[in-house]
């Protein structure tokens, strides 16, 4: 049987919640940033699950006669220096980013949010453990902590995920710590204390409900910055390597080819570019629609 | 401000053991005997046993660390497997270009960022103000490396402005710094501008304009000085970024720095040379951004006191 803070709260954050929700996408549709931003991440998401039906030609079989043709009505954004098809690589690019954007995210998501959550809640020294590890791992300056894991794990796709993973951890662990110091000093944490709720149910039913809007924020900007960092990593050839179509590895041997063929350089790095710009849209849209306090 | 100081160098150094335990496990968590992943695995076998003996490599862990750190107290970050130097030296030639590379960005980033961001806060909504939020959003979205790439394109290829790679003059270093830079400059941008805002709204500014000050003055003197204490934070942070971001202009346009060591070290697998790395930048990294938050403090008082 629920107890009664419980049922109390239940009652009502269920009819503040419907409230909150449709305030938030009112508030969000009327935003012109996060709806460009929102449709750009919508388009890129079919096009990943959608890329072997859409793609005109296989991403990894080219014909070398056709090596570094300019784009035309056969190959609409052209070939590559192996004459394969660059719109169908492109396509296929979108498959392996979003792979690597949502498993990172999720493990710097799932770890980040869990030390957060322990070292804000339980303080003292545990917390400045937590924090001085996420101390260490942020002075190892942006790409260059990725760069750092993957030459402990060597290069490759399952390293990457894990680097760009492990390296947006130290962001949410410090975003849901400060969101959580907050919130515990707050009547209903204590009141839920009073009653002998356990710190599992205050941490989980609780705490967490309660951070999800930053965290939401977080993860939509991570997104872009993953990408980033990823396919900087591939373009350095730590990364996905060849012959696996990725967008930041299509253009590391694309400097190569900027006299006799320009395309190869665009493209890849127009699409990184538009994604990336979309989940930023996007991101900011939803802080200001979830955060209005935050609006300049 | 003393106490302060004390108190940022302090905290510092469990970041500082951290760092260095960081790239000394390096070794000892990639598969295979430290002493030849030290030597290379085509070293002879009495160098390998000299430099297991010189590191400790067959004692416990805490007595190879101890070791490990006074090497690196001295400097000595050991023998590069590949072209059988002493790290030091190639560290130090390669770090330097890295900085001068980073400082041109960062001033670069600073002279942009700081115009855009004023100017479009004294006409909020304007045509200008749009035009470079915009050109800020596409600054944050660029993958260097292909905004690397573009500017060789249209500067080197097809305008013939600047040379395509390459180093020596301060020629060289405009593209690549541009590149590197372009990200820096809508953050300084974004931010000078919503700081500016800020501060304009405070009644002191309105002061000053009622008191029929010009209107050059109220913004130039007046507002843009109390404004820029937060800007300065992120000039030193989007420094340090830029130290670890240039691996990726680096690469583009084939410039000798310390990223690109590090890059090359690992797929060499001349761990000497990725320790040594990694230990400069973080170090560095660090160190400016103490120098940062000192800075901060000075022209804030109430960071102080906190």
């Amino acid at each position: 049987m629920p107890s009664l803070i419980q049922r109390y709260d239940m009652n009502e954050s269920k009819e503040l919640k419907t409230s909150q929700t449709a305030d938030v996408w009112r508030r969000l549709k009327r935003n012109r940033a996060a709806i460009v931003g929102g449709t750009i991440v919508l388009l890129f998401v079919f096009i990943a699950i959608l890329a072997p039906l859409i793609s005109p030609y296989p991403p990894n079989e080219g014909d070398l006669a056709k090596r570094l043709k300019p784009p035309s009505q056969e190959h609409l954004l052209g070939t590559d220096p192996l004459g394969r098809d660059l719109l169908s690589r492109v396509i296929y690019g979108a498959r392996i980013s979003l792979q690597i954007q949502v498993i990172a995210v999720i493990i710097a998501l799932v770890i980040g949010t869990l030390l957060g959550m322990v070292g804000g809640y339980y303080g003292g020294k545990l917390d400045n453990l937590i924090m001085r590890v996420m101390d260490i791992l942020l002075a190892f300056p942006g790409i260059f902590l990725a760069i750092s894991i993957i030459a402990v794990l060597g290069p490759g796709l399952t390293n990457l995920m894990l680097a760009a993973g492990i390296y947006s951890i130290p962001q949410f662990a410090r975003i849901v710590r400060g969101s959580v110091l907050s919130l515990k000093e707050k009547e209903f944490i204590e009141a839920s204390r009073a009653v002998g709720e356990n710190d599992f149910n205050i941490l989980f039913r609780y705490l967490l409900p309660n951070s999800i809007a930053p965290i939401i924020i977080q993860t939509t900007l991570r997104m872009a910055t993953v990408l980033l960092t990823a396919s900087g990593l591939s373009f350095l050839g730590l990364g996905v390597q060849p012959p696996t179509a990725e967008w930041g590895a299509m253009l590391s041997n694309a400097r190569a080819y900027l006299i006799t063929a320009p395309h190869v350089a665009t493209v890849p790095g127009l699409a990184i570019m538009l994604v990336v710009m979309g989940f930023n849209l996007f991101g900011d849209g939803l802080r200001d629609s979830l955060d209005p306090r935050l609006r300049d | 401000m003393g106490h302060y100081i004390l108190k940022r160098i302090v905290m510092l150094i469990p970041v500082l053991i951290g760092v260095s335990l960081v790239s000394f496990s390096l070794l000892h968590m990639v598969p295979g005997d430290p002493a030849v992943l030290l030597a290379g695995e085509d070293a002879n076998p009495d160098f390998i046993k000299a430099l297991r003996k010189e590191y400790g490599l067959d004692q416990p862990l805490y007595v190879q660390y101890v070791q490990f750190i006074s090497h690196v107290v001295r400097m000595d970050f050991g023998i590069s497997i590949r072209n059988r130097e002493p790290v030091i030296k190639l560290l130090k030639e390669r770090f330097l270009f890295t900085v001068q590379l980073s400082f041109l960005s960062i001033l670069i980033a600073a002279f942009i960022g700081l115009i855009a961001g004023v100017i479009s806060s004294t006409r909020q909504y304007s045509i200008f103000d749009n035009l470079s939020m915009v050109g800020a959003l596409f600054g944050i979205s660029m993958p260097i490396f292909w905004f690397g790439l573009l500017l060789m394109l249209v500067f080197s290829v097809h305008l013939r402005w600047f040379p395509a790679g390459g180093k020596g003059t301060i020629v060289h270093l405009i593209l690549p710094a541009i590149a590197l830079g372009a990200a820096s400059s809508a953050v300084i941008a974004r931010m000078t501008r919503a700081s500016m805002l800020e501060i304009i709204r405070q009644d002191y500014i309105r002061t000053a304009r009622a008191n029929g000050l010009r209107e050059f003055i109220v913004i130039y003197k007046h507002a843009l000085k109390n404004a820029m204490i937060p800007v300065i934070t992120v000039f030193g942070l989007e420094f340090g970024y830029m130290l670890g971001g240039a691996v990726l202009t680096e690469t583009v346009f084939s410039l000798p720095g310390v990223g690109r060591l590090m890059v090359e070290g690992i797929f060499q697998r001349d761990y000497p040379v990725v320790q040594g790395s990694m230990l400069l930048v973080a170090t560095t990294f660090v160190l400016v951004n103490l120098l940062t938050d000192i800075a901060y403090a000075f022209f804030d008082p109430k960071i102080r006191y906190e």
